[in-house]
């Protein structure tokens, strides 16, 4: 076995890879950017029209609204809350996962370093500019403490690896399905309406509001916001959000061993 | 340094049979396969399209386990070992590759020094050897997927190389390849296995790799060896003055 040292370099560099390859579709990110921007603008709009006929609804007021908005617009390229797949699922369709189950590596801990450093790019080119824009038009809900910021941090890193975690799992889930398009729409589905992406979980009642806020979804949108607006314990967030990224992380652990299994012994 | 001993490989497909009824389907890719290969060889392994030669291959790399007999590759078990394998062998397939689409060649070599754990001494030598003998200097620096397509093979060959490996499999590496990349190609593997005594394994379905290339030849039909000889052995087995290809085109067709 390599050094532990050595393994953490492996990994870091190809976040760093993750990292450089999105940094080659500038043109792309930055479309991605102008439209989280426009589809922000107009999501505000429909939140402060929603909010001045109900103050107060879920506990927000109608800043805390239009920051709930910007800041969910800023979670879709780094945690592709519209269910964007991760490059393995192609990979597993065209059978090229067989040369990554043969490197010496893990591939679980490959891809997510891998979608780290794609996260990171997207979160300076299609999170930063949008809220900025939207602090610039609407005026965002200012942190409370300057703690606020690190805080906010730790859950939004957890967010993003709640979302890796599901990510992964619906893209092994194409050794299994033949066709995993279907899956790949409902994930898309539950990610961007359990989320918070559609509305903020906050207004809705009685059980169903319940079940949502309960979902690893929210653990991805719901939670970091609430986080920054302070509408909700840092720990008991961070331990809600811990627990679902460790519990995907695990399953995708159990999953790999399955697809390799799978592979390798049943040739499939 | 490869040793397969009675290996068979079988696939169950279910079909459907009716309203709930599925049928089992057994396929045998590779039925009671036996060869050794001595160190410093170099192997054609030849077949016909579905005769069992990737299935094989995924033996040998360890992605697949035979569900009868023995495979052992560098002395190890390949599925079982699949991890300390890696560092012994290199495996370049033609229709794939393993490096970085998006960034320059010389990035995804650093990672192979990372994965393999090379030490950056021996990593710096043997890339400046191979940026030499397979010619990259020119591309080095160039993302992989604006690569010709032969650059992009002679960079998975050095990729493959980098961490030294006592034993190559190549999976059709000349497939699309042009004359003069294939010339290359074939000189640059020809020095590799004469000079640093790498043994290697290669399937193809040009017979002028086979011709140029390999002392020994394979012939594996139906997921048994139906050959196993040297080129001359090869030849001997057709009328004299038969070409190459019809002289495999016999092996194939069961004919001879």
């Amino acid at each position: 076995m390599p050094p532990r040292e050595t393994v953490f370099q492996l990994y870091l560099r190809i976040a760093l890879y993750g990292f450089r390859k999105h940094s080659t579709y500038r043109a792309a990110a930055l479309a991605g950017a102008f439209t989280n921007t426009v589809f922000g603008i107009l999501r505000a709009y429909v939140l402060i029209a929603l909010w001045e006929a109900r103050p107060g609804l879920g506990g927000y007021d109608v800043v805390d609204a239009v920051t709930f908005c910007f800041l969910s617009q800023a979670a879709i390229g780094p945690m592709q809350m519209f269910g964007g797949s991760l490059d393995l699922a192609r990979r597993v369709r065209s059978g090229d996962v067989a040369i990554d189950l043969m490197r010496p590596a893990s591939l679980q801990l490959w891809s997510l370093a891998d979608d780290l450093g794609r996260a990171f790019y997207l979160l300076l080119v299609r999170s930063v500019p949008p809220t900025l824009i939207g602090a610039a038009l609407f005026g965002l809900t200012a942190p409370q403490t300057v703690w606020r910021w690190p805080e906010f941090g730790a859950s939004f890193a957890l967010g993003l690896l709640t979302s890796f975690g599901w990510r992964y799992l619906i893209a092994l889930s194409a050794c299994w399905i033949d066709d995993d398009r279907g899956v790949q729409a409902l994930s898309g589905v539950l990610m961007s309406f359990f989320s918070g992406m559609i509305l903020p979980l906050t207004i809705f009642p009685g059980w169903l509001g319940a079940v949502a806020q309960a979902t690893p979804w929210a653990a991805m949108v719901q939670v970091p916001v609430d986080v920054y607006l302070g509408t909700r314990g840092l720990w008991e967030a961070l331990a809600f959000q811990g627990a679902w990224a460790a519990a995907l992380l695990a399953l995708g652990a159990l999953a790999t061993a399955g697809a390799r299994r799978k592979v390798v012994i049943q040739g499939g | 340094m490869i040793e397969v001993e009675r290996a068979g490989r079988s696939f169950t497909h279910r079909r459907k049979a009716g309203v709930l009824r599925r049928e089992r389907h057994v396929v045998h890719a590779v039925r009671d396969l036996t060869f050794s290969v001595a160190p410093g060889e170099f192997v054609g392994y030849l077949g016909p399209n579905g005769a069992g030669k990737s299935t094989t291959i995924k033996m040998l790399t360890g992605i697949l386990t035979p569900t009868t007999g023995r495979v052992r590759v560098a002395g190890l078990d390949p599925s079982r070992r699949r991890t300390a394998l890696a560092r012994r062998i290199g495996v370049v397939f033609g229709q794939r590759t393993t490096l970085w689409w998006d960034l320059p060649l010389r990035d995804s070599f650093e990672l192979v020094r990372h994965l393999y754990n090379v030490d950056q001494g021996d990593f710096r030598r043997r890339l400046a050897e191979l940026e030499e003998l397979l010619d990259l200097g020119s591309f080095l620096h160039i993302p992989v997927r604006q690569l010709s397509l032969g650059q992009r093979m002679r960079g998975d060959l050095a990729a493959a190389l980098l961490h030294a490996p006592s034993v190559l499999v190549l999976d059709e590496p000349t497939i699309g390849l042009d004359v003069v990349s294939k010339a290359a190609l074939r000189a640059f593997l020809r020095e590799l296995n004469a000079e640093r005594g790498t043994t290697v394994l290669l399937t193809t379905h040009d017979l002028g790799d086979v011709e140029r290339l390999c002392s020994r030849v394979m012939v594996i039909d139906h997921g048994r060896l139906s050959f196993d000889g040297t080129l001359g052995d090869l030849r001997a087995t057709a009328p004299e003055e038969s070409s190459i290809e019809d002289v495999v085109a016999r092996l194939y067709t069961g004919g001879g």
